[in-house]
């Protein structure tokens, strides 16, 4: 007679080691997902961090030869360039998303979900390359117009797509509720189904605008960069990003330890960004879920 | 005829057109809530329900049986214009409201006379139990603090909610238990102050305690309100109601007094149903 205890118990033993074999390659997986954003951040903090101070944030870049200086340009070029991308990109991607979702169910709707999902696919440098088309050269000039217009088409993908995902996780019942209290079907989107996702877009808007403000290739041809204040919308602007390209191809040593400080800065910036908005609609939104 | 008059002296809240005095119109005014012709409603081309020729009565309550897929909250959605989101769904026919036809109405006007409460609670998930219950009033104009605060109180006090809720009106409305958020959105549909109240199956997702509050909130409602429900449940619909409606196979079979159609039904088809013979 076979002993049954400890048949289970060998079985058991196969078992709990395929177990652990699995948890070991899914944490293993997870580490190495982890490990480059890790990398980076420690990376560009201790090469950065070092190379920063208060002039960097005050002073305008200086030639080569000349020690300080700063970005303080590019900084506020980066926060001109990105908040007009969102003043062009958000009100587009929200909108699309909301008409895909609630206002249409015919073909004109999936070309639109198709059309949202071959543009995120497009590389950044191509939509720079077409803002400078349209843009850039009927104006005959390098242009913060065209430097936001690139960074909101690109960020319109990414927002159309996250707004169409949470608007389909609210459930169908709210709307009827909504409907039958005799609340128009536009006040009922924007009040009732807008804002019962808006948790989920919000976290959308936020992934697109970070990942604007990183965006070097759309600017290169489009914003330019500038070595001075630039005021005016239609002429070239500086930015962080192609600040920080400018300076890593340069020989400079001096230079290459700007780039490490204008990366700290970006990365720091939209770390920062992302930590508010999430704690402000956290206590807000969280029993939405 | 002498069924008739006889509804006519216990229903309490018969207006008489004074103005114009044309006794058949008053009386007929004054009979009936909600009234269909020929109502027929197809999804896709495919009759869902067809040709429902069906009146209710001011102050009673209406009770709509039959097996599942007969078509009884197609019906009752219908009432209320809530198959207008359903894309291929048509409806066809005519619907009255006191006596008038239902094209002369505003859509959203229809909503408001006609309050509907669903088979799941449905709160708004990012309101307070107050901004519920005010929903239908703040996001239809601008109203006085007062106006909200009477209308809120008055509504979930006629949804039995109020004791419950009065000292945590800020709480949201998700901390609720399941059978409250129901009367909650009792409460929400009360507070615009609807003629009719359509009700799809409310209490089949609710334990057999919130079951009974709710009917008797239904009981209490009927003086104020034209109400009509759907039910599966064959007791709530003999205790409940004054009148009962029978759909089958998406046509109305029997619509009589609900004592009738559980004692002694003229159709065969609903003594089967009724008895339990299938369904």
């Amino acid at each position: 007679m076979t002993d049954y205890y400890s048949m289970i118990k060998n079985n058991s033993r196969g078992r709990k080691l395929k177990s652990r074999v699995m948890l070991f390659l899914c944490v293993f997986a997870a580490m190495l997902a982890i490990l480059p954003l890790v990398y980076i951040f420690f990376y560009t903090t201790i090469q950065g961090a070092s190379s920063l101070n208060l002039e960097f944030f005050t002073e305008l870049p200086k030639p080569v030869g000349e020690t300080g200086g700063g970005m303080a340009n590019a900084i506020a070029g980066t926060a001109i360039l990105v908040g007009l991308g969102s003043i062009f990109g958000i009100p587009v991607g929200i909108l699309a998303g909301i008409y895909v979702t609630e206002y249409s169910k015919n073909m004109f709707a999936n070309i639109i979900k198709f059309v949202t999902d071959v543009l995120s696919g497009i590389p950044s440098i191509i939509i720079g390359i077409f803002a400078y088309g349209l843009i850039v050269i009927p104006m005959q000039r390098f242009s913060a117009y065209a430097g936001g217009f690139a960074l909101g088409l690109l960020m319109i993908p990414t927002i159309t797509r996250i707004t169409e995902e949470m608007l389909k996780l609210v459930p169908h019942n709210l709307r009827e509720a909504a409907l039958a209290l005799g609340i128009p079907r536009w006040k009922t989107t924007i009040r009732i189904v807008l804002r019962t996702a808006s948790g989920g877009i919000i976290t959308g808007i936020l992934l697109a605008v970070a990942r604007a403000a990183g965006e070097t290739a759309p600017l290169l041809f489009t914003s330019f960069g500038n070595s001075f204040w630039s005021s005016s919308l239609d002429s070239p602007m500086a930015s962080i990003p192609v600040q920080i390209f400018n300076y890593a191809i340069s020989p400079y040593d001096e230079w290459h330890r700007k780039a490490w400080a204008g990366a700290f800065v970006l990365i720091s910036l939209v770390f920062i960004v992302s930590l508010i908005v999430r704690l402000a609609t956290r206590n807000k939104y969280s029993q939405s879920a | 005829m002498t069924e008739e008059k006889e509804i006519l002296t216990v229903s309490p809240g018969v207006q008489t057109d004074k103005t114009e005095f044309n006794p058949e119109e008053a009386y007929e005014k004054s009979k009936f809530a909600l009234e269909t012709e020929n109502l027929t409603v197809t999804f896709n081309g495919r009759e869902a329900i067809s040709d429902i020729n069906s009146k209710f009565r001011k102050h009673t309550i209406t009770a709509i049986i039959g097996p599942s897929g007969c078509g009884k909250s197609t019906f009752l959605r219908s009432l209320n214009f809530m198959h207008d989101l359903t894309p291929g769904a048509e409806v066809s026919g005519s619907i009255k409201i006191h006596g008038k036809d239902i094209s002369e109405y505003d859509m959203t006007d229809v909503r408001r006379r006609v309050g509907m409460v669903f088979q799941k609670p449905n709160p708004f998930p990012t309101m307070t139990i107050y901004d519920n219950v005010a929903a239908g009033l703040t996001l239809h104009k601008r109203q006085s603090r007062k106006i909200l605060d009477e209308t809120v109180e008055r509504s979930l006090r006629l949804a039995g909610l109020w004791e419950e809720t009065k000292d945590r009106l800020k709480v949201s409305a998700m901390a609720l238990s399941g059978g409250q958020q129901q009367r909650l959105c009792i409460a929400r549909t009360l507070a615009i102050n609807p003629e009719i109240v359509l009700f799809d199956e409310p209490t089949s997702a609710l334990d057999p305690i919130s079951t009974s509050k709710i009917e008797e909130t239904l009981y209490m409602l009927k003086k104020d309100y034209t109400i009509i429900i759907v039910t599966h449940n064959m007791q709530q619909a003999s205790r409940l109601s004054d009148y009962t409606s029978f759909f089958y196979l998406g046509k109305l079979i029997e619509h009589s007094k609900t004592r009738t159609v559980f004692t002694a039904p003229k159709n065969k088809l609903t003594e089967e149903y009724v008895i339990g013979k299938f369904g």
